[in-house]
């Protein structure tokens, strides 16, 4: 399954146009009289995956909500390929924060999954209720997404009966079973227990290697520089540098990137 | 002794069945009433909305800030000089539900809050409507939370269902009231009175015991 087989129901439309998937402008955010954001810009094309690092509180975590429609930004744009550019300079409509919502899925840092319902009713809950999924074809492509993730035999489990890796896997699966064209992972593996990181990760890889294309909030470095494309280090707002995951990792151009770079690979050093 | 036996026997099924047949079925039509009064009130409470929170705090104060016999006579006594005549059994209900709504409110709207603001985002991320957010996700994990507070609301109300003796609705205490002018055994027939009302509770307390279980179902322990 990936999303550029034509054959698969899961996969998200692929249109040849080449264009930028995600074009992002201009972007700005305002807590009170705390500026998160002061004008970032970036671009995802399809089946890229663009991973967002950098220290906490520097904005990365508010990009993400902003795709997703979870932060309104008070200016800037934001413009999906086949779709109208929505310029936050003004109130956006409910048509238009409708419109963003439903183009990305978003797999939260601490899973964020339903504790009332089981693994599948999580899995099905946005298809049937939200998009109108006939109950039967949804449940059939959750029991496939989930037996994917290793996680077939816990369909009918509640979430508190499974480990922290297998609950974010089921919150991957959640986004998933939307069939977005934007995966948003907002540091999906920063609650997990160390033990536990692996198996998230390698199922983030896994979607990488199918050709999903997502933007992974990280402070997993290793990670980045295997599965990303492009890095972007955000620092006080702003993106301020950007690259190859290999470039900007082991030889960042900008001192900040280097202290932080340093602090997250040798914490003890000097 | 056997007389005194005789008479608590006697008595007992009267009592009984003006329990059945009017305390509980008053204290569930008004707890019904009341609880949706109240899921209106605690959205009111909680919305951004200057008018509407407004509106629903100064009803849960009034509310709660005036004895319920008080209201009760308002409504039964009261109406009337301003023209409308109410009957003892809506009376009562009225009443019951009124009263039943703002503090229930209060609850509805502590549990509401009580649910982690990342579920809300969850709901709205697959694609949720805020009404089927609320509906489908927030309340049958606020419902959880506020079983225990409500039930205690529930059980208050069947006693103080007893108040309705004093508007002439033929509840269990006006039941036992007739009993015991017409016997002249008051303690004998108020003592009788109070265990049927204990004996609603222990079974109120046990369906609480039961509901929480099933609701707990999806929970750590």
């Amino acid at each position: 399954m990936s999303p550029t087989d034509p054959d698969d129901p899961l996969a998200p439309t692929v249109e040849p146009s080449g264009a930028p998937l995600l074009q992002v402008h201009g972007l700005e955010k305002s807590f009170g009289a705390n500026r998160v954001l002061k004008g970032v810009d970036f671009e995802v094309r399809r089946g890229e995956v663009v991973c967002l690092i950098g220290p906490s509180g520097s904005g990365k975590t508010t990009v993400l909500r902003t795709l997703n429609g979870l932060e309104i930004p008070d200016g800037g744009v934001i413009r999906f390929a086949d779709a109208a550019a929505i310029d936050f300079s003004k109130a956006p409509s409910k048509a238009q924060r409708l419109a963003l919502r439903d183009r990305s899925a978003m797999v939260f840092q601490h899973h964020n999954l339903f504790p009332h319902l089981t693994v599948i009713e999580n899995v099905i809950e946005g298809p049937v209720h939200a998009h109108g999924v006939p109950k039967a074809v949804a449940v059939e492509r959750a029991e496939r997404l989930l037996e994917r993730v290793g996680l077939g035999e816990k369909r009918d489990a509640f979430p508190f009966e499974l480990s922290g890796g297998q609950q974010q896997r089921v919150g991957i699966v959640r986004a998933l079973a939307l069939q977005p064209d934007l995966l948003l992972f907002d540091e999906p593996t920063s609650a997990l227990d160390p033990e536990l990181v692996g198996e998230v990760l390698v199922v983030l890889k896994e979607l990488a290697d199918e050709g999903w294309t997502m933007v992974i909030v990280t402070h997993e470095l290793a990670f980045a520089r295997e599965v990303a494309d492009e890095v972007l280090f955000f620092d006080d707002g702003v993106i301020l540098e950007r690259g190859a995951p290999k470039a900007l990792l082991t030889n960042p151009s900008h001192e900040r990137t280097r202290r932080f770079l340093d602090r997250i690979l040798r914490p003890f050093d000097g | 002794m056997n007389e005194t036996w005789a008479l608590v026997v006697d008595s007992f099924w009267p009592l009984l069945w003006a329990g059945l047949s009017a305390t509980i079925p008053l204290a569930l039509a008004s707890f019904a009433i009341g609880l949706v009064l109240a899921l209106g009130l605690a959205l009111m409470r909680i919305s951004a909305n200057p008018v509407l929170s407004g509106i629903a705090r100064s009803y849960i104060s009034v509310i709660r800030g005036t004895p319920l016999l008080v209201q009760l006579f308002v409504i039964f006594y009261g109406l009337p000089s301003i023209g409308i005549v109410v009957d003892p059994w809506p009376a009562a209900i009225l009443a019951f539900s009124l009263n039943v709504g703002g503090y229930a409110a209060e609850i509805i709207r502590a549990a509401i809050l009580s649910v982690p603001k990342g579920q809300w985002e969850a709901a709205h991320t697959v694609g949720l409507s805020h009404t089927k957010s609320l509906t489908r996700i927030i309340l049958p994990q606020a419902a959880r939370v506020s079983v225990p507070p409500l039930s205690n609301t529930f059980i208050s109300l069947v006693k103080d269902t007893s108040l309705a003796s004093l508007i002439l609705v033929t509840e269990l205490f006006r039941q036992a009231q007739v009993i015991a002018a017409f016997t002249y055994e008051f303690m004998i027939i108020y003592l009788e009175a109070a265990l049927i009302y204990w004996l609603f509770c222990l079974v109120l307390s046990a369906g609480q015991g039961a509901l929480e279980k099933r609701l707990d179902r999806y929970v750590a322990h």
